[in-house]
């Protein structure tokens, strides 16, 4: 690889930015998102002037709760001059929205690109959880509203007719794919899920802090086997944010730029949930053995990781995905915690991850690399802040990841 | 023809969110009517294509035709999903994968049948069988899997 070829070398992150963020919140998406907004530029030390981009995922689309806004609404709203913008679902995960920013300020079609997610899905479900927000459930799910002449189509006809309407069995059938061809257990998934909570425990801004054991989480109802309960993200309401700027614009920012040192896009497979070639892997594979073609650097070299949790067996598939541990070996390197607690070798999702910090969907995991790095995590601050992180977002069909360095 | 019979058993199917049938998807829902499991084959290299799409993947010959497969396969995974989602199938029912012994990565997501979930295994041999569901855009076949135990 030529290093000129690794433009996202010239992109960083100077700022970040978070709403309010609750269970249920009740309170404007949009007004959320745009709170994210402002409060990322204000973070880089610019000012809604200095922004000349935009790029969020997924759009203004998708099931109730699903996104907060969309691109045009958000540019709008802050009457942007925007030399590029962009969004889309249909990327390298919820952060490939971020990385084609990196690309965007690499080639000069942006200086400052703002990057937005938002959710509303606590609110959304309500008082019915996530039946809420299913075909039939009495929500406005993707395939229409509630009512029995509802029909499946596209991919969903391949899904829903055989009652498998939620991406917590999809994944769940590629975690029993994992367990059966490896012999990973229940017990050992389970420490992703304590080491969350235990995490969460000092992160003011987490959903659920109570103390977790491996009692309660062997204990608590399934949800599709092997996933119970505490395997699955919790949904939320909020907006988390970024400033992705080109280096040359970031020297004289409030914080340290956080350089993209490399970034993995690829899928090497089928954009599927059920067709993709190994069962016991995610595209994750694919993107990340690509980051690894882009750096000199090492899994070893990694102080800290924020790996996507959406359900607890994706971060486990990430950490083999990215070499912390043999492909396969992802249950015994898990087990007990040591490997990925705060004071371990890889401290792991320090913000408490998605299962009990809220369902940020990916950029969350962002948000917390920048904090730790910047020495800004409050009580939950590891004793070193990390010079190098890596960090990686998506499941399913959808992955992408990237390492970032503080110099 | 399969060797599979037409239904799960007596009695009404529980609720299901039907497909929406086209003419690119009729050949797949409605082969359950003769007790067949059908995919579109591409009639140039043999390979067949699921989900339907205009051409072959491997060949690019849009020379496809609907050909009925024996409804054996394998478990590829599975999950016994507890959850109320959205009204269907009596709690605890079998999410599963299974792969067509035709072809590797022949793949359907459906439901495990007449199966005590703790024999489930992956690998395990299972074979087609299809739930009828009478519907006024045209009757829909589900087809839903039990293990072999020919195989």
């Amino acid at each position: 690889m030529n290093a000129n070829q690794i433009i996202e070398r010239n992109a960083c992150v100077t700022g970040v930015g978070q709403s309010d963020i609750g269970r249920r919140l009740g309170r404007d998406p949009f007004e959320l998102t745009l709170d994210a907004c402002l409060a990322a530029i204000e973070d880089a030390g610019l000012t809604v002037a200095d922004i000349d981009g935009l790029s969020t995922y997924p759009g203004n689309f998708g099931p109730m709760g699903f996104s907060g806004a969309g691109a045009y609404q958000v540019i709008d709203a802050l009457r942007l001059n925007v030399g590029w913008y962009d969004s889309g679902i249909e990327t390298s995960g919820q952060l490939g929205s971020v990385i084609k920013a990196c690309l965007a300020v690499a080639a000069g079609l942006a200086n400052h690109v703002v990057c937005f997610r938002s959710v509303w899905e606590g609110s959304a479900q309500g008082d019915k959880g996530r039946a809420g927000v299913m075909p039939g459930g009495g929500g406005g799910g993707d395939e229409g509203g509630g009512g029995g002449s509802i029909k499946a189509n596209d991919y969903m006809q391949w899904q829903l007719p055989f009652s498998a309407p939620s991406a917590a069995i999809w994944i769940a059938m590629f975690a029993q794919a994992h367990f059966s061809k490896y012999g990973t257990t229940r017990e050992q998934l389970a420490w992703i899920a304590l080491n969350a909570r235990r995490n969460a425990a000092l992160n003011p801004n987490a959903i659920y802090t109570d103390p977790m054991t491996l009692d309660d989480y062997m204990n608590v109802r399934m949800i599709s086997t092997p996933f119970c309960l505490y395997d699955c993200d919790a949904p939320c309401d909020g907006g988390t944010a970024f400033v992705i700027s080109r280096t040359d614009r970031a020297k004289d920012l409030r914080h340290p730029p956080l350089r993209f040192e490399a970034v993995g896009t690829a899928m090497r497979g089928r954009p599927s949930w059920d067709q993709f070639d190994d069962l016991s892997a995610m595209p994750n594979r694919d993107a990340a053995a690509q980051m690894w073609t882009r750096t000199d650097l090492k899994p070893s070299d990694m102080q800290m990781a924020q790996l996507y949790d959406g359900f607890s067996w994706i971060t486990l598939s990430w950490l083999e995905a990215l070499g912390f541990c043999d492909v396969g070996g992802g249950g015994p390197f898990i087990d007990g915690g040591a490997n990925i607690a705060r004071e371990g070798p890889l401290p792991l999702n320090t913000h408490g991850g998605q299962l009990s910090a809220g369902r940020l969907h990916g950029y969350g995991f962002l948000h917390e690399a920048a904090v730790q790095m910047w020495g800004l995590a409050g009580a939950r601050q590891l004793e070193r802040p990390p010079e190098v992180a890596a960090v990686a977002a998506g499941g399913g069909n959808t992955c992408g990841c990237m390492i970032l360095t503080r110099d | 023809m399969s060797s599979a019979g037409t239904s799960t058993e007596a009695g009404d199917p529980p609720f299901r969110i039907l497909p929406r049938l086209t003419d690119k998807n009729r050949d797949f829902w409605t082969g359950g009517a003769r007790g067949e499991l059908r995919f579109r084959r591409c009639q140039d290299c043999t390979f067949y294509i699921h989900p339907p799409q205009p051409l072959c993947p491997m060949c690019h010959s849009k020379n496809l035709a609907t050909e009925t497969v024996s409804g054996k396969a394998t478990l590829a995974s599975y999950s016994i999903n507890h959850q109320n989602w959205m009204p269907g199938p009596e709690l605890p029912y079998v999410v599963a994968i299974v792969e067509c012994v035709e072809q590797e990565g022949l793949r359907l997501t459906t439901n495990i049948v007449n199966c005590e979930h703790d024999a489930l295994v992956v690998g395990m041999p299972v074979r087609v069988l299809f739930e009828r569901h009478p519907d006024p855009e045209g009757d829909v076949y589900l087809p839903l899997f039990e293990p072999d135990a020919s195989a």
